[in-house]
């Protein structure tokens, strides 16, 4: 993080000499942390860091971790249990389907429910950034949990010729392990007593559960474009009295061109987070 | 005489050792004499400063009043690749001139082979493009004529992310407000933004745009008041006070009037559009016009004991 605000120091050098509003330099979509990168498989960048400033996040120094209150603790211990449990639930009436049907087929609609649940409920992770309980930035924390959103509502459950899709049997099963670990790892955070072995799956597990997310992400898209372009699911067409108009096919087509630049970026923040955090590889700023 | 000894912020290796300086001499000049020896690092992209952390010198600042010894060490940090200011602004505000007259003319390949150079049939869309081009071709002018700005160059990677903003911005509107289906207002010309006392001898119809105009004219006066408080040259910041022109009386509300004019404007123009697009580019720079209110309004505060308690940074009594 302190790399990040020293750039941006940097950068607006030429106009910084004292003067705080610092015009035409920051536009709205100003460069943010490779966590935009975000949107993929895994809401599991360091950025979702859910109330747990554990360390080995290298947000904060350790030193001057913040306390939180009381309420706020219980709050967030309570709400990292609750999807600890909810995502435990989803991974057994998985298992559970599959040894009795032994097919994918109508899995996801006998999970659905649960699923929508506490996807859902991942919204909260963005208010918890916004009133400052959980220290990351909402727009990494929003972009993460909104493509999640975007998977469950926009693509799977509105599209139901693509639900018995292998892929999304893949989707499902990275983001059921990688949520288990990470809603784990910041309850026992929370409590203070984090077992190696969880911090070891949280820093490990991405490795692969991250790539098989995305082919999951993508090829569950990729199925639903036909579905989209011939039913004009979701789209606006000109003329209206708004003069807009809103094509989801080629929304689709750009939201899939977006993971060529942002997978890498994410996947290899993770790769420095997981050198850090388990080898205590002290990684060289370059700004200092 | 001094010694100066300039060193990388980064790695503490020493760049450049300067024999006998003038002890009056100031960093602009020193600057320039460190130049001399790399000449890949031009003035405007070094960043000279006491400690290697902290903040930069400014160009002004004299080498006897700073707290040095005989010999000073100096912490220089690559500010990267610069770019004028103005040469910013001209081509942020160019693009999109340019690129809404394509869509206005209906040039290939945007609509179809069946309109190209076609002219819509409703008046709005003949008015706007003129509000359009009128509007940029007035920041031009005030770019090259009106602003005196304080700082001479920017960081080049800046003028991507602007450009991509407003020209980005532009085609969207564009396309839209130009397209051959696209939907006037349905009252049009009776649409009311302001009051009908307000303009009595306007046709009902032209009141938003005359709206818009008005903020247009607001924003104009206010940059001038702003010229006015710096002398041509010099980079001194004052107190902006309303003057003579009614205009600038909005001084007495906000610190940052223009801003406020600007975002009318563009509100008038998405009324008058009745153009989503529109009303989005104007929300967005909305945002980003408080956020740089609210840092100005801060810096006034900051620098000046007496800055009048009742100005708000954008929206009177509110923002
Ligand atoms: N639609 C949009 O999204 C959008 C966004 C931004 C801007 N704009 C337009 O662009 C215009 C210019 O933007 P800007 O951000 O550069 O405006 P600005 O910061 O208000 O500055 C206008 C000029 O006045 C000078 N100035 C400001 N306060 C001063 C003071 N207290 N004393 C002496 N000089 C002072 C500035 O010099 P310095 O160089 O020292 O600041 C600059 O040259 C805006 O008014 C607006 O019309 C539109």
């Amino acid at each position: 993080m302190g790399r990040l605000t020293e750039a941006a120091a940097a950068g607006s050098g030429a106009r910084a000499a004292g003067w705080a509003g610092s015009p035409p330099t920051l536009l709205p979509l100003s460069p943010t942390s490779p966590g935009c990168a975000a949107t993929m498989a895994s809401s599991d960048e360091d950025g979702t860091n859910g109330g747990a400033s554990e360390a080995g996040e290298d947000r904060e120094a350790p030193g001057k971790r913040r306390r939180l209150g009381f309420l706020a603790t219980a709050w967030l211990t309570f709400y990292n249990i609750a999807m600890t449990a909810g995502w435990l639930v989803l991974a057994i009436a998985m298992v559970r389907f599959y040894m009795e049907k032994g097919t994918h087929r109508g899995l996801y609609k006998s999970i659905q429910k649960t699923l929508k649940f506490f996807q859902t409920f991942a919204l909260l992770e963005i208010v918890h950034c916004l009133i400052g309980i959980v220290p990351t930035s909402v727009l990494v924390t929003g972009v993460q949990v909104s493509s999640r959103i975007f998977m469950v509502w926009l693509i799977t459950h509105s599209i139901k010729p693509i639900q018995n899709e292998e892929s999304v049997v893949l989707f499902l099963v990275a983001w059921t392990v990688t949520e288990i670990t990470r809603y784990s790892f910041y309850t026992f955070s929370l409590l203070d007593h984090l077992p190696y072995f969880i911090k070891w799956a949280r820093y490990n597990f991405f490795i692969i559960l991250y790539p098989v997310g995305v082919a999951g992400e993508l090829l569950t898209i990729y199925a639903a474009l036909p579905y989209v372009k011939k039913t004009g699911m979701f789209s606006i067409r000109l003329p209206n009295k708004y003069n807009v108009s809103f094509d989801y096919y080629y929304f689709l087509l750009i939201t899939m061109a977006s993971y060529i630049p942002l997978f890498p970026q994410l996947y290899f923040h993770m790769l420095r987070q997981r050198r850090k955090v388990l080898h205590g590889e002290v990684i060289v700023e370059k700004d200092d | 005489w001094k010694h100066v000894e300039i060193l990388d912020a980064k790695t503490r290796e020493k760049l450049c050792f300067l024999d006998k300086v003038e002890p009056h001499a100031t960093i602009a000049e020193i600057k320039n004499l460190f130049t001399k020896t790399h000449p890949q690092w031009y003035p405007a992209r070094q960043s000279l400063r006491l400690d290697p952390k902290g903040k930069s010198l400014k160009d002004e600042d004299v080498l006897q009043k700073l707290p040095v010894g005989t010999t000073a060490t100096l912490y220089f940090r690559d500010l990267g690749a610069q770019i004028s200011w103005v040469t910013v602004f001209l081509t942020e505000y160019a693009g999109p001139l340019f690129i809404y007259l394509l869509f206005y003319f209906r040039v290939p390949f945007i609509y179809g082979h069946k309109y190209d150079f076609t002219s819509s049939r409703h008046t709005v869309v003949h008015l706007a493009c003129i509000c359009h081009s009128f509007h940029y071709v007035k920041r031009l002018l005030e770019t090259l004529f009106v602003h005196r700005f304080s700082h001479g160059t920017m960081p080049l990677r800046n003028i991507f992310k602007n450009c991509t903003y407003y020209w980005g911005f532009a085609a969207w509107m564009a396309y839209y407000i130009n397209h051959p289906l696209y939907t006037p207002p349905s009252k049009w010309p009776q649409t009311r933004v302001l009051p009908s006392w307000a303009f009595p001898p306007c046709e009902t119809g032209a009141r938003h745009l005359c709206g818009k105009e008005i903020c247009q004219l607001g924003n104009f006066s206010i940059h001038m008041a702003l010229r006015d408080l710096r002398p041509a040259g010099s980079k001194t910041r004052k107190i902006p006070y309303p003057t003579k022109n009614p205009f600038t009386w909005l001084f007495l509300l906000v610190s940052c009037p223009n801003y406020t004019y600007e975002v009318g404007s563009w509100i008038g123009f998405a009324i008058m559009t009745q153009c989503l697009p529109v009303a989005l580019f104007s929300l967005v720079g909305f945002t980003q016009m408080t956020i740089w209110a609210k840092g100005k309004h801060r810096s006034y505060l900051k620098e000046f004991r007496d800055y009048p308690p009742l100005r708000m940074p954008i929206i009177p009594f509110l923002l």
